[in-house]
């Protein structure tokens, strides 16, 4: 599947509340597109809108892809919780949803992805014996089984300490290589890092600080910033104030 | 072992209190048996307690299965359709309001001295508490992998097949619990409306008879048997809770 690109416009209200007014979001193919934001601004709102997930959100606007094909099926959620079912073994947890599905035969796929994440040996385990960085690299394998262009990351990394927080980041942009990803993020070092496009959410309104991002590019082979490069820092510094400057 | 310590002690205080009661006020055998009486018509009449405690047992047992069936059901079928959820929640909270012991009459009129009606009493009284707490069980799984397996595009039969049923598991062990000590009190119910055998039915005999010591025996049996069934329910719902969330505290 090709990726597409995403735009999302117009109001969201949960109940009298005001989400977002006016936004104009555009999520390009192929890149990181991080939306940076104090806890509480309804970020996760907009994930829930694209993931089709908006029981209680009322939106006016257009969620709309380059190829004009319909959203569902072609989304991945990966959230700050792992969310991994713990009577199932990590061999378990990554093949939910084809089990869920009822496919078959998809065992050697989840054996690759828990090979590509580091955790052949810990495949028949269940969760509660694994570490926090453990239990979220499952969680990556099992997204990546979905194998679907669109990938929706709800702070994934945010409860890890920072130096498997760095290491996730790293993996997490290796794997996801060639998809559409929004990374829904409060922390300014992430988004420096790892956005190829970035939107600042305050209450009611989504601005656009591509900006601020570090003006030189990624490279072709190179997945991640450095976290320790100088516009990387500057980049980060710039966001914190940015998001401080937020009433 | 402190766990058994402490039985131990509260049986000799029991013990103690009750012969000083006995010996102090000296009551007569058909007011209050002394324990060494109560002992002797225990071995005495052992056997045919025994047989009595049986048709009990497999009363409360039956009754815990079926209860158990009916009302696991009741939980999945109220938490898989906000319509059955919206139509069968009131009848539910109406029929607790009518007591069930009221019920036992009329369930030996319709079905007879047989051990039918005393499982059915077993049933409705363990009935609610199963169905409640597995409901909320089911109904507490963790919104996050719900979503998560609605994004993965699970049909909601296969979310609640995967996902809410095993989830729901802890909520419907801590009803069985409550069941294990609820079902003897309605099989005893129905037999002290009427029986010809049973725990029940031997004990308001005895107590006809003024053989208030073979009453106070069969009692012994019932306490001896409503403790055992706590114990296993108990130990296979900590298992089934393991099971399902080996990191549970339990």
């Amino acid at each position: 599947m090709i990726s597409p690109s995403l735009t999302i416009k117009g109001d969201a209200h949960i109940g009298s509340q005001l989400i977002f007014k006016a936004a104009c979001l555009e999520i390009p193919a192929d890149g990181w597109t991080c939306l940076l934001g104090r806890s509480g601004v309804g970020k996760t709102t907009i994930l829930k809108l694209i993931a089709g997930l908006d029981e209680h959100i009322s939106f006016t606007g257009d969620i709309s892809s380059s190829d004009a094909m319909p959203l569902a099926g072609r989304i991945a959620l990966m959230s700050q919780t792992d969310n991994l079912l713990p009577w199932l073994s990590v061999r378990g947890n990554v093949m939910l949803g084809s089990r869920m599905r009822r496919e078959h035969g998809q065992s050697d796929q989840a054996d690759a992805l828990i090979e590509r994440v580091g955790l052949t040996e810990f495949s028949d385990r269940k969760p509660h014996t694994l570490s926090g960085g453990m239990r979220q690299r499952v969680a990556l394998a099992r997204t990546l089984m979905e194998d679907r262009p669109i990938m929706l990351l709800d702070e994934p990394f945010s409860a890890l300490d920072a130096g498997l927080r760095a290491e996730m980041q790293e993996l997490a942009a290796e794997l996801f290589a060639g998809k559409t990803v929004l990374l829904i993020t409060h922390d300014p070092a992430e988004a420096a890092r790892m956005g190829d496009r970035l939107y600042l959410m305050t209450g009611g309104g989504i601005e656009d600080l591509k900006a601020i991002l570090p003006q030189q590019p990624k490279q072709p082979q190179q997945t991640v910033r450095e976290f320790d490069s100088a516009e990387v820092l500057a980049a980060t510094g710039s966001l914190l104030s940015k998001l401080r400057e937020i009433p | 072992m402190k766990g058994v310590l402490s039985i131990c002690l509260f049986v000799i205080v029991l013990l103690t209190g009750w012969q000083s009661l006995v010996s102090g006020f000296d009551l007569p055998h058909y007011i209050l048996p002394s324990p060494m009486r109560v002992v002797t018509a225990f071995t005495t009449h052992f056997w045919l307690i025994l047989r009595h405690a049986t048709v009990t047992f497999s009363e409360v047992m039956l009754g815990l299965i079926f209860g158990a069936l009916l009302g696991g059901m009741t939980a999945i079928a109220l938490a898989a359709s906000p319509v059955i959820r919206a139509v069968m929640r009131p009848m539910m909270v109406l029929s607790q309001a009518l007591p069930v012991f009221a019920l036992a009459p009329i369930l030996t009129l319709w079905l007879g001295y047989g051990l039918v009606p005393k499982i059915i009493m077993a049933l409705l009284i363990i009935y609610f508490p199963v169905t409640s707490s597995f409901f909320d069980g089911l109904m507490r799984t963790p919104s996050g992998m719900l979503d998560m397996a609605r994004v993965m595009g699970a049909k909601p039969s296969a979310i609640l097949l995967h996902i809410r049923i095993p989830a729901g598991v802890p909520g419907l062990a801590s009803g069985m619990r409550l069941a294990a000590v609820y079902a003897p009190i309605g099989a005893i119910i129905g037999e002290w409306v009427g029986a010809s055998e049973g725990l029940g039915y031997l004990m308001l005999l005895a107590n006809g008879r003024a053989k208030i010591d073979l009453m106070f025996a069969a009692l012994f049996m019932l306490v001896v048997m409503t403790l055992a069934l706590h114990f296993l329910v108990d130990r296979l719902a900590t298992l089934a809770v393991r099971r399902i969330d080996p990191s549970a505290a339990s």
